[in-house]
């Protein structure tokens, strides 16, 4: 049963992401028919590869350190305080989560760059070094320190804490002794995500990193696009892949420790008004984080989008309707991709959910209990492993994945190369992780005794998962749905590569547009960022309004 | 109606049923009673088939379950924290049961109403469990394992989470209910209080196996042994050898009913049957803690030698805290019971 359920989402991931990724390393490191394993040595040596290892490694570490001090105290005041707005605010700072790389890198551009608000206010630009791409990073990240230790959070007992001071120990100490050792797996997984999310950064390096910086993924993308040195970039594709591996073994390790038994509350119950000024003065300090690091952006985004030459107006979104206005970077006006990436991400995300909800009912399946005694661990480790292999995707260099596609699809049986599919399926893989992640705890949290309550009364198993596991999970479906969405808007680093000239997604678009020159180009990809903004930032506040009341892990 | 035969349930190295023997008639209400970790929540599990028997079989009207998966075999099961749907309203609860068994809605409604009649909340078809007190979810959760007409209702810890006098009040009605209906049940629980008001026969379990079966009374005066002894409550117990009319403890030689079997046993007193008197005759005590039980005093005595008595007193002439009394026993309040090996 567990493994039939298994069946379509492994066929998915061997067809669309190991044959591709394996196909390109393979091109990369085969000369004559044999392995060249030599060249690894090779290129792990060149001074200037070293370079992008060393710079996409502290430059994560940096980005991971950076957004941990900035969202933690996010973290308490949303979990611990109630102040008016809390609700709105919360989803504001997911927002940047769900933006697709590309319209963060924009944003960011139009804040810190050339001609950029800052450069006007005060003559500061930082476009040309590392902070742009750190503040970003934060930027981009804040949700998921929020979200995840957040969630914990309040639902950890404050009577807890109250406990220790009781017992003598000072407000800090039982901070220390309680509530950070509670709290820490969490601290590390999130720590850990937004280290996997900065290592493997693409669309925002790209954009602010300039020649000066890169990181491998945006490496690997200049060898495979400009260079054509497939060796060099499958060398750092299977490093890239071999780290991201490392990163989301130790997750699973801490998720696991986290699942350990916390007495859980009502978040509810736990928050209230802040009191004295010390808190008022960090719940301050939080909302002003907001403001400047979240909201700012993406004003001046906006801002800029609208201040056409001739005094502020739409001029810019009336330039995207025609082909002429774009100065023949497009063979489409680019206003069409709006609708190519409404369609692709649609279709992106009912590929995702079918792949991810199948995958996530086979890792909730009850466990067969007819031979306890042996135990199955053989089984039980195919699970793990398969639950692993399902986070992937968001690891694997998804430049090496669209590459991957344009060489391993376009033979028969399997000729996709002109088909639309294409990007939709490369979408879908990125995807499903989220698609599984958020159905995963629900999924968990659903009490096997419901079920067998529903058997006892006459339901067949399939039928109790039918009446019992479905109506609870199906917020859950439409949250997936949402992310999976999202996602799939602002997927780049495979579409770049696969997108057909003629039929551009959004994020495409706005990163052909910024490549050129002039101040109308600039302007358009301001203008079609903001839509990708607002079409977000919508998709995602309708989420909020349906999310389960609970802590999930994105 | 319901036969096990050897049943037993393996966790790793201990067994939680240990080749258990065990038969429910028609109509009969039968309360599996023990301490927790007793196997008694197993045992509802093997006979709804939600936990598949390491050995033994289960029969039902005469049939061999062995292959049966839970939802052919036609039981109710109340579970101990109810289980209710929450994403159902209390009619829909009631009605699962109904809907499986592919009944029609005009049924179903009919049915559903006089099951909440029935159980006390009528016309509360609409209401959210959510809502539901703890009482109201009891009745709610018995109201749906009751509608489809099971040949064998059990109940886990039917009355486990409410408190003392709705439980007590709860118990005489589901006796009255369960002798109207016909019902018969098979309920565990580990309050003697409920297992006794509820059943016309207790089974006693301990470590996976049935240390005593009888009627409420069979088993309340005559324990079957220390454990069930001191399992329903009775703390004096001790080793004892019985020669003639008497037994020699180490509370001194204390009178046992005539015809009681000779030898080393282990004697139970019940603390009615400890009679206070002055200090000059009998074993001499002093008076310990003193516990106001309504009509009776249960006062704690530490005697001159042996272990610590519990004795029962008229609230008049309890002695005070520190006061010394002689004590004698009562030879119809004691029973020799098996030796403690």
């Amino acid at each position: 049963m567990r493994l039939g359920l298994m069946a379509v989402p492994v066929a998915f991931f061997a067809v669309f992401f190991a044959h591709p990724v394996v196909a390109i390393v393979g091109r990369g490191l085969k000369a004559d028919g044999a392995w060249q394993f030599g060249r690894i040595g090779e290129v792990l040596t060149r001074p200037d590869i070293l370079d992008v290892l060393w710079f996409t490694t502290w430059q994560a570490l940096a980005s991971t350190a950076l957004t941990l001090v900035i969202a933690l105290p996010g973290a308490y005041v949303f979990a611990r305080f109630d102040f008016p707005g809390k609700q709105v605010l919360r989803a504001v700072v997911t927002v940047p989560f769900v933006l697709p790389t590309v319209v963060v890198g924009t944003a960011f551009l139009a804040l810190l760059g050339r001609g950029g608000f800052l450069d006007e206010l005060a003559g500061l630009r930082l476009d040309t070094t590392v902070w742009a791409i750190l503040l970003a990073h934060v930027f981009f990240n804040y949700a998921v320190v929020v979200r995840t230790v957040g969630g914990l959070w309040s639902q950890l007992d404050p009577r807890q804490e109250e406990a220790a001071r009781v017992l003598g120990a000072g407000r800090f100490a039982a901070w220390r002794r309680v509530t950070l050792p509670a709290l820490a797996p969490a601290v590390a997984a999130a720590g850990l995500m937004v280290f996997l999310f900065t290592f493997t950064s693409f669309g925002v390096v790209q954009i602010l990193g300039g020649p000066a910086y890169s990181t491998l993924e945006v490496e690997i993308y200049r060898q495979t696009a400009q260079l054509l040195d497939l060796p060099t970039a499958a060398v750092l594709t299977l490093v890239q892949f071999a780290a991201v591996g490392a990163i989301l073994a130790v997750h699973a390790w801490t998720v696991r420790r986290r699942e350990t038994a916390l007495k859980l509350v009502d978040p509810a119950q736990t928050s209230r008004r802040p009191r004295g000024t010390g808190q008022w003065t960090l719940l301050g300090g939080v909302l002003l984080t907001v403001l400047v690091l979240i909201l700012l952006p993406l004003g001046v985004l906006v801002e800029r989008s609208l201040d056409a030459p001739g005094g502020y107006g739409f001029g810019y979104y009336r330039a995207l309707q025609s082909v002429e206005a774009s100065g023949s970077t497009f063979l489409v006006a680019p206003l069409e991709a709006i609708g190519n990436s409404l369609q692709y991400a649609l279709v992106a995300t009912a590929i995702a959910l079918l792949v991810g909800g199948l995958a996530a009912a086979a890792l909730t399946l009850p466990q067969p209990r007819t031979d306890s005694a042996g135990g199955t661990p053989l089984a039980e480790r195919l699970v793990r492993g398969f639950d692993a292999l399902l986070m992937l995707p968001l690891g694997v260099s998804a430049v090496t994945v669209g590459f991957g596609f344009l060489i391993t699809l376009d033979k028969p049986p399997l000729d996709l190369r002109t088909s639309w599919i294409l990007v939709p399926l490369a979408q879908a893989l990125v995807g499903v992780p989220f698609v599984v992640r958020t159905m995963l705890p629900v999924l968990r949290a659903v009490d096997g005794r419901l079920r067998e309550a529903a058997a006892v009364l006459g339901a067949s198993p399939l039928r109790a998962w039918r009446e019992v596991d479905l109506p609870l999970v199906r917020r859950a479906v439409l949250v997936a749905a949402g992310f999976a969405f999202a996602v799939s808007l602002g997927e780049f680093g495979a579409t770049v590569f696969i997108a057909r000239p003629d039929n551009p997604t959004l994020p495409v678009a706005v990163a052909r547009l910024l490549g050129r020159s002039g101040e109308l180009n600039y302007g358009q990809a301001m203008a079609l960022s903001t839509i990708l903004m607002l079409v977000c930032a919508v998709s995602l506040l309708l989420l909020e309004r349906i999310r389960p009341d609970r802590s999930g892990e994105f | 109606m319901l036969t096990l035969e050897s049943a037993t349930v393996l966790f790793g190295k201990r067994s939680a049923l240990d080749a258990v023997d065990l038969k429910v008639a028609d109509h009969e209400i039968v309360c599996v009673l023990g301490p927790s970790g007793s196997g008694k929540s197993t045992l509802l599990r093997v006979v709804a088939g939600l936990h598949p028997p390491d050995g033994g079989r289960v029969l039902l009207d005469g049939a061999d379950q062995t292959g049966v998966p839970v939802h052919r075999r036609g039981l109710g099961l109340m579970f101990q924290d109810h289980q209710l749907f929450p994403h159902r309203d209390v009619g829909a609860n009631v009605a699962f049961g109904l809907r499986m068994h592919g009944v029609t809605r005009g049924d179903q409604d009919r049915r559903v109403a006089e099951l909440l009649e029935l159980v006390g909340l009528p016309g509360a078809e609409r209401r959210a469990v959510a809502a539901l007190s703890g009482g109201e979810q009891q009745r709610v959760a018995l109201a749906r394992a009751l509608a489809p007409r099971p040949k064998l209702l059990m109940l886990d810890e039917p009355l486990g989470q409410l408190d003392r006098s709705l439980r007590e009040r709860l118990v005489v009605e589901l006796r009255t209910l369960f002798a109207r209906l016909g019902t018969t049940v098979l309920a565990v629980t580990h309050d003697q209080g409920e297992a006794f008001a509820l059943a016309d026969r207790v089974v006693v379990m301990r470590d996976g196996r049935i240390a005593q079966a009888g009627t409420p009374l069979e088993v309340w005066q005559r324990p079957a042994s220390a454990f069930v002894a001191r399992f329903l409550g009775f703390d004096n117990v001790v080793d004892a050898t019985v020669t003639g009319a008497a037994a020699g403890t180490a509370w001194g030689k204390v009178p046992v009913p005539d015809g009681s079997p000779q030898g080393p046993c282990a004697l139970l007193v019940r603390p009615a049957g400890v009679r206070l008197g002055s200090p000059e005759a009998g074993l001499r005590c002093t008076v310990g803690a003193r516990t106001f039980r309504g009509n009776h005093v249960a006062v704690t005595l530490h005697p001159e030698s042996g272990p610590v008595l519990e004795a029962e007193c008229p609230l008049r002439d309890t002695p005070q805290e520190g006061a010394h009394v002689g004590v004698t026993f009562d030879a119809s309040e004691t029973v020799v019971l098996p030796a403690v090996f």
